[in-house]
């Protein structure tokens, strides 16, 4: 009991030595990524990024960093461990560092608008990566690179078509639907983008017949697949808002003794490594590719948008959508 | 009507309520799923909704007898959830590195390593709580937010997606028509229930929860107790990790466990432990956390639509709560279920002095209301 205090400030220096640790971790990247590059001054990129949330997330942290280096620029790396107070912070210190652009993937929809007028103030562009943000005035940033995760539901269904003609499969189509994590914007928008193709034109024949969340992770996805399987036992497909939701749920379709790929067919979004291996087994029939690698286009938009010139609002990700038999091609080139 | 003794006592089990909750939201499936309650042979082993409720159930069922005896020493631990991500990833970081994955002396040395660390999380939340009279919620919320980092640290980030058919057993894999988890579950379980009802443990721990100062002073070692408590909950915790990564054979250090510290707790006081200690169910908690995993189940097979998930749960989660607390019976249904409010106790007799008993069963119910 005496020595609780003595104890506990013990503890916090363990818990931030923890931290220390981990930022450390982190420099190393950045300090490297500066060196290297042309002559005269180097372009400053500030790049805020969410946190490291998961693998996709990792890919497009290693992408950022990876051709900041060979495009020769200087990049100032902070992670906000999916805090948006980390983040504003981060880019008042972009703004006190006079960077010539900050980039950064917003962890939250609002709230930015106080830390943009003060870049804006400064007259330092900020372009988005990955995630939009809502605010009053459209001139605080310059543009946004991502993906168009409405488009992502589109070609999902679009891609569905192929595969179910390929199958032989006729008449009418019940769809079994994994959605992301409730209320998130890929999770409502790939939705959104599925049904506006399937109410255009398959509105007799395809029906989603169950949809719930697996909140992204192969856990989640297992289980409610148990269960959908138990519910509706003649699902023909299975429309997954992540390749590990998908992955999950192969493993309980296997587990109710149905064949993945043939008895349900299965469509997902993403392209991680593991859905390209279940995809070369023949276990996932079609995949859309959700594209973390946006760095180079970045790069590309930083040059221009530091030269003056003007660039599109949305700069949408460069995507492919993978059927079964491009599989084993695109397995050895996943770099996530 | 008449109240016969017999039905007087039943009533007032503490079980009755639990179990008529789980039956309810059973039955609430049948008509949605006419064959909810069939099983079936397929690929040589079991298949139902019955057997995937126990299935999926298995982890939390483990967390929760662990954080059943935490609480009843007057504890709680937050920390569960990150030891389950860290047993899970350190356990599939090392098979994964095999260039054998499915060698049995590799995957137990996996296994080991793992648990291992589950053991120092739990001696590391038992010296603090024991040793430093630090507040158990804050000592274990140390491990709940680190450990989450360290087990991403292992992963470096990533999902480790291994391939070691022993190693699938444990979560995934079926022994005997049924899945494996059950039989772990079960011997957990009844491990449990020995070490604490059929030797003197179970007393000294509802009386370290009871009063620990008191305890102290009638010769019990208070602090060993609560050490040993916070170990064994982190060693079911560390189960649970190796289950969950091996359901699905991969360890995500993000997402593993994820709130299962929440659930558990829930579990625990929906199998009317009370969260002041001093005295347990583990019967109880079994049949929680299987009204939580039926719940979920139910959610998913009757089509409750995704943004409403969450008022679902939380309607029923209410309703079990009022239906366990005396008081409230008394209230709503008059003499006939609430009368002599916590009469029964848990299944252990109270160990401690008569006004302590007094205390924790007039206090017990607030608590689960709350």
């Amino acid at each position: 009991m005496l020595n609780r205090r003595n104890f506990l400030t013990a503890a916090v220096g363990v818990a931030a030595a923890g931290g220390l640790a981990a930022c450390a971790k982190e420099d190393e990247g950045s300090s490297t990524s500066s060196s290297g590059g042309s002559g005269g001054k180097k372009l400053t990129l500030g790049f805020s990024q969410v946190g490291s949330e998961s693998g996709w997330r990792s890919a497009n942290t290693d992408s950022v960093k990876a051709s900041a280096k060979e495009a020769g620029y200087k990049l100032q790396f902070s992670d906000a461990q999916q805090k948006q107070e980390n983040q504003i912070s981060a880019i008042r210190g972009f703004i006190a560092q006079k960077v010539d652009v900050i980039a950064f993937s917003p962890v939250v929809v609002t709230g930015w608008d106080a830390v943009l007028k003060e870049a804006k103030a400064k007259k330092i562009p900020v372009v988005l990566t990955d995630r939009s943000v809502e605010t009053s005035d459209e001139s605080l940033y310059v543009t946004l690179v991502g993906s168009d995760f409405t488009d992502e539901g589109r070609r999902a269904a679009r891609i569905l078509e192929k595969v179910l003609e390929k199958a032989g499969h006729k008449g009418a189509v019940k769809i079994a639907q994994l959605e992301g994590t409730t209320g998130a914007a890929p999770a409502i928008e790939r939705a959104k983008g599925f049904k506006e193709v399937m109410d255009a034109d398959h509105k007799d024949d395809w029906k989603i017949v169950v949809s719930q969340t697996g909140d992204f992770t192969r856990a989640g996805g297992k289980q409610v697949m148990a269960a959908f399987l138990q519910s509706n036992p003649d699902i023909d497909v299975l429309f997954a808002h992540n390749d590990d939701m998908g992955i999950g749920a192969i493993q309980a379709i296997e587990a109710a003794g149905k064949k993945p790929g043939k008895d349900i067919l299965i469509v997902t979004v993403d392209g991680v490594k593991d859905g390209f291996v279940a995809m070369s087994e023949g276990k996932i029939n079609a995949i859309v590719e959700c594209n973390p690698l946006l760095g180079p286009q970045l790069m590309e938009v930083v040059q221009k948008v530091k030269d003056g010139e003007t660039v599109e609002r949305w700069i949408k990700t460069k995507e492919s959508d993978f059927m079964q038999d491009q599989a084993k091609e695109a397995l050895p080139t996943r770099k996530y | 009507m008449t109240t016969t003794p017999r039905w007087r006592a039943l009533t007032h089990h503490n079980l009755f309520w639990p179990v008529v909750v789980l039956v309810v939201l059973l039955l609430v499936n049948v008509p949605f799923t006419p064959d909810f309650f069939s099983i079936r042979m397929t690929n040589g082993h079991l298949h139902g909704s019955l057997v995937s409720i126990v299935l999926f159930g298995s982890p939390l069922i483990l967390v929760a007898v662990g954080m059943t005896l935490v609480i009843a020493t007057g504890g709680i631990d937050l920390s569960v959830g990150a030891v389950v991500a860290i047993t899970g990833a350190l356990t599939c970081s090392y098979i994964s590195d095999q260039s054998d994955q499915s060698a049995l002396s590799g995957v137990f040395f996996a296994i080991g390593i793992g648990l291992l660390a589950a053991v120092v999380c739990g001696l590391w939340n038992g010296f603090l709580v024991a040793r430093m009279g630090i507040q158990p919620i804050i000592a274990t919320l140390i491990i709940m937010v680190a450990g989450r980092g360290v087990a991403q640290l292992v992963t470096d980030g990533q999902i480790i997606t291994i391939n070691s058919e022993p190693y699938k057993l444990i979560g995934g894999g079926y022994w005997l028509t049924l899945p494996f988890s059950i039989f772990v579950v079960a011997a957990v379980v009844a491990v449990t229930v020995v070490l604490t009802r059929k030797t003197a443990l179970g007393l000294l721990v509802e009386s370290v929860g009871g009063n620990a100062e008191a305890s102290r002073l009638v010769g019990i070692r208070s602090r060993r107790i609560k050490i040993m408590v916070y170990v064994f909950c982190a060693l079911c915790a560390g189960i649970a990790g190796l289950m969950i990564s091996s359901n699905t054979s991969a360890a995500d250090g993000n997402n593993a466990g994820l709130w299962i510290e929440l659930d558990a707790i829930l579990a625990v006081v929906i199998g009317g432990t009370s969260l002041l200690g001093g005295r347990f169910s583990i019967g109880g908690t079994v049949i929680g956390a299987l009204v939580i995993q039926t719940l979920t189940t139910t959610i998913y097979t009757i089509g409750v639509p995704t943004q409403t998930n969450l008022v679902f749960k939380a309607a029923v989660v209410i309703v079990v709560c009022l239906l366990q607390s005396p008081k409230f019976r008394a209230k709503a249904f008059g003499g006939r279920f609430g009368n002599k409010p916590g009469a029964k106790g848990g299944t252990g007799q109270p160990a401690v002095a008569p006004a302590q008993t007094a205390k924790t069963t007039e206090a017990a119910p607030k608590m689960e209301v709350s």
